[in-house]
């Protein structure tokens, strides 16, 4: 989702200096997320390896709980009954971090893998905040990243405070103290006691200084590396609660029409009918619209269904589709924004030996994820209770507490399991989970759960942003590539919101050109530049955010160059990647893994892609085929993955299997659109089709053995897909691909 | 008028209109989550459970029609055929969210109880209504297979 610093690759990678904003400044970045003051800004100020200083004082209260369990620090719980409880400060969304946060602490620890027990983390900032970002949330595939250290210093500091309790038990020295899987032992003298045992004694020793703590050699990992078995259960009995699941006394389940357009705004409604359902308890005016609320979400649908709107729809947007592209379009006619520039572009491309030009459209996308938005929310004289697939606790806390007029340590935010989110769930304006507060405000006392329908949920906005991309390149008479001009038109995600302070500089939102003006090929002459277009319909990251649209238009092009100049795309491609070792290292390995240049079977394609997000490097080999029908399918995909060091091997094949998947929807048939009213044409699943299992391919996943430190996966498997299926396609029949969902002519 | 469902071999009276959907009954009434909202019109196969042992879409299914039969869901699932599901679930990691899982493996298990040696074919046909957006698909065909082998 949003920008993670990139210090772990400046050793490998020359054009991390350029590679995009950097939270330089968390203090103001906090402050903008949560538009309060002091009692969140504390926050920043604390020291950012573990939430509890060295104040022994405190902690020593804080080490034990009442039960004689021993809580060194704000992650770690291990009671009298042998069970370690991790706090963990990362929404699980199904992309595994429960268990890869999980796997950090365990492994200084040495704890036993069954003995863990992960829970979700409270919104409390000072405690659980993303280290690069300065606040509490999760996106931008970095979760591992941010954890790498802070993770494996939160269990070797408990692993030593475990070990001082031995030593004073058995009257031995401390070093002569060894742990594995859970259990402490002095082996000369055959003692031994588990975690459990040691807890309530733990908890009054020193918290030794974060200096102080050594960490493993990565040659003596035990836990990391392996392919541990998911900590997140309950998916395959139905036990597991998500925010849709919530029960509690007298809860009631709200629906809210919103407006039909983007735009649009509730002038009157009359809710004398919806008022007559069975089961409808009440109705509320919010500022999204009309919230009915029922004893059930049966009856609050009827009673929606019932509800008599007027909106106001002057501001709304009442253009389709295809004329917003058409403006975008007119906008790639004239210079944007710069973005970057080397060389001299202008000269050349007029000295170019070859010059080749392609454009490209994107439509907006919906996250879908598969449970849809909701919230459950419970507002009384204390404050403001949240459930939720809570994905960036400090932005949702500050939100809710300006919107209700109380302190944002009144709102207390409780993180479920989210199904699916894929950005969705980190959303810049808080607008379901604000939705859920001023309904829960409105009837003060009663619980109440706010639940979209698939229709709420596709027609309800927040999309990946449509984007026009234009692209001009010269290569000189021996097929070098010499220039490189590139134009991106599209909606900024990060303007008007708490992100622009620093995700938008000097008029370039970073995530409109992510992916592109980064691009790591060397070219002598290259420019990139964006026009900005302000539109009702509202945006939002979506799992790879603006490389899922620059990963397409870069790789289906320089594709279309090395063609051009007859050169292999993978050779053309390694050609320009000299100064890129870990670009060239996936892209290698998955050329080997593919057996690529080898013969494919009679009509059947194969094509490449290489691209880097969220620093990690992804590359694809995707072989299609045409069927008799003349669709074509995509067969396999082989992926290979350079993500630092690997903490879960079988996590991060899954989220290449699943980036890969979620990628091929927009790539066969995901779209969006607006209709000549303006308003959204899709609904639901039968109009936004979406991958299903028969058009599923075999994938293949190869990780790169790595040192560096570990990078997420959450992401970076999805922008390559498309531009690799499209390459495929064009090896295939030798049509050109400008669009997504790519469609054989 | 109070009608009464069996569901996992319990009788639940119910009070509510003939047209509300199964999901909702189970869901709402009965107080039983596993069984999920993803679509609510049978497009995407998250509240997929068995009707006198065939898989139903209950978003779609009146209470009305149910009433008077036998409603297994992913809480009581417990054939050799689910079982066989749900450890191949497991041990491959098929879930990501988890969301869409119990539907998936009420739909899979359906299978397996009536075709113990699908073909890739057959189970892609019989898992064509269960929508994954984690894109899970590859180790779903991988666990229905090595779930099959378990009861051959």
């Amino acid at each position: 989702m949003m920008y993670t610093r990139s210090s772990f690759t400046a050793a490998t990678d020359n054009q991390t200096s350029q590679e995009s904003v950097t939270l330089s400044n968390r203090r103001d970045f906090l402050k903008l997320m949560t538009g309060v003051g002091t009692g969140l800004t504390i926050a920043v100020n604390i020291p950012p390896v573990l939430a509890q200083g060295s104040d022994s004082g405190r902690n020593r209260l804080e080490n034990t709980g009442k039960d004689g369990s021993f809580a060194p620090n704000a992650f770690i719980r291990i009671s009298s009954d042998d069970k370690v409880i991790l706090v963990m400060k990362h929404l699980e969304m199904g992309q595994g971090t429960f268990t890869g946060l999980s796997t950090l602490i365990a492994e200084e620890l040495d704890a036993d893998w069954n003995q863990i027990q992960p829970e979700g983390a409270p919104a409390d900032t000072a405690r659980y905040k993303n280290l690069h970002w300065g606040a509490q949330g999760t996106g931008g595939s970095s979760a591992i990243a941010n954890s790498f250290e802070q993770m494996r210093i939160a269990g070797a500091t408990a692993k030593t405070m475990l070990v001082a309790a031995a030593a004073i038990k058995w009257q031995v020295p401390a070093a002569e103290i060894s742990v594995k899987k859970g259990v402490v032992s002095h082996d000369q003298k055959g003692y031994s006691a588990r975690f459990g045992e040691l807890a309530e004694l733990a908890a009054q020793q020193p918290i030794p200084e974060t200096d102080s703590i050594q960490l493993k050699d990565p040659k003596d990992f035990v836990l990391i590396g392996r392919s541990l078995p998911r900590k997140d259960r309950g998916k395959t009995n139905g036990s597991a609660i998500y925010t849709q699941d919530v029960k509690m006394e007298g809860l009631l389940t709200t629906l809210v029409a919103h407006p039909p357009r983007f735009g649009g705004r509730l002038r009157s409604f009359d809710d004398s009918k919806a008022r007559t359902v069975k089961g409808v308890v009440n109705v509320v005016k919010i500022p999204s619209g009309v919230a009915v609320l029922a004893k059930d979400f049966w009856s609050a649908k009827q009673g929606r269904d019932l509800l008599v709107l007027d909106w106001d729809e002057s501001q709304a947007i009442k253009q389709d589709s295809k004329a917003l592209m058409d403006q975008f379009k007119r906008l790639a006619e004239e210079p944007g924004i710069s973005a970057r520039s080397d060389g001299d572009i202008n000269a050349s491309l007029a000295n170019a030996a070859t010059l080749i030009e392609a454009s490209y459209e994107f439509p907006y996308l919906a996250h879908s994820a598969m449970e849809p938005m909701n919230c459950v929310a419970r507002v009384n004289e204390q404050g403001c209770e949240i459930w939720n697939g809570e994905q960036v606790q400090s932005m949702d806390q500050g939100a809710v507490a300006n919107a209700l007029g109380i302190a944002p340590e009144q709102v207390k935010i409780n993180m479920l399991y989210a199904g699916g989110s894929f950005g969705r769930r980190a959303n810049p304006q808080s607008d379901y989970v604000l939705e859920a507060a001023y309904i829960a405000k409105a009837v003060t006392g009663t619980p109440i759960k706010l639940v979209w329908t698939r229709e709420d949920d596709t027609r309800g906005g927040y999309y990946r942003p449509m984007n026009f991309h234009k692209i001009r390149a010269g290569l000189d008479d021996s097929g070098n590539l010499i220039a490189w001009d590139q134009r991106i038109v599209g909606q900024s995600i990060a303007k008007g919101t708490a992100f622009e302070a620093f995700m938008v500089k000097d008029g370039v939102d970073a995530t409109s050109v992510e992916g592109a003006y980064n691009l790591p090929y060397q070219i002598p002459n290259f420019h990139v530049d964006l026009h900005t277009v302000d539109l009702q319909v509202p945006i939002q990251w979506w799992r790879s955010v603006g490389h899922s649209h620059t990963a397409f238009s870069t790789e289906v092009f320089i594709d279309r160059l090395a063609r051009a100049s007859a050169q292999d795309p993978v050779d053309f491609r390694l050609k320009l990647l000299k100064q890129h070792p870990r670009h060239r290292g996936v892209l290698e390995l998955v050329a080997k893994k593919a057996n690529w240049g080898t013969p494919l079977p009679k009509g059947w394609g194969r094509g490449v892609a290489v691209h880097k997000s969220f620093n990690t490097y992804v590359a694809q080999v995707a072989e299609v085929s045409l069927q008799a029908d003349g669709n074509f399918k995509v067969e396999r995909v082989v992926c290979a993955v350079d993500c630092g060091i690997a903490i879960n091997p079988d996590i991060i094949r899954a989220q290449m299997e699943g980036g890969i998947g979620f990628g091929l929807s927009p790539a066969l048939m995901s779209e969006i659109t607006l209709d000549e009213s303006g308003q959204v044409k899709q609904s639901n699943f039968h109009d936004y089709q979406v991958l299903r299992i028969t058009q599923m391919p075999e994938i293949e996943v190869h990780i790169v053995a790595s040192a560096e430190p570990p990078t997420g996966v959450g992401e970076p498997g999805t922008p390559p897909i498309a531009p690799a299926v499209a390459n495929a396609l064009t090896d295939l029949t030798g049509q050109h691909f400008n669009k997504l969902p790519l469609k054989l002519s | 008028m109070p009608v009464t469902i069996k569901v996992n071999g319990v009788d639940h009276p119910i009070d509510a209109t003939p047209d509300t959907p199964l999901l909702w009954v189970i869901r709402d009434h009965i107080q039983m989550t596993g069984t999920k909202f993803g679509c609510g019109m049978s497009l995407c196969g998250s509240c997929t459970v068995h009707l006198d042992g065939q898989p139903i879409r209950s978003c779609v299914t009146p209470l009305s029609a149910a009433a008077g039969k036998s409603i297994t869901t992913i809480e009581g699932v417990n054939s050799p055929a689910a079982k066989a599901i749900q450890q191949a679930w497991t041990e491959l990691e098929v879930a990501q969210c988890g969301y869409c899982q119990s539907g998936q493996i009420m739909s899979a298990t359906a299978l397996l109880e009536q075709n113990t040696d699908p073909t890739d074919e057959e189970i892609n046909t019989a898992m064509a209504g269960n929508i994954c957006r984690c894109a899970t698909y590859v180790r779903i065909r991988k666990a229905i297979k090595q779930a099959a082998t378990q009861l051959t």
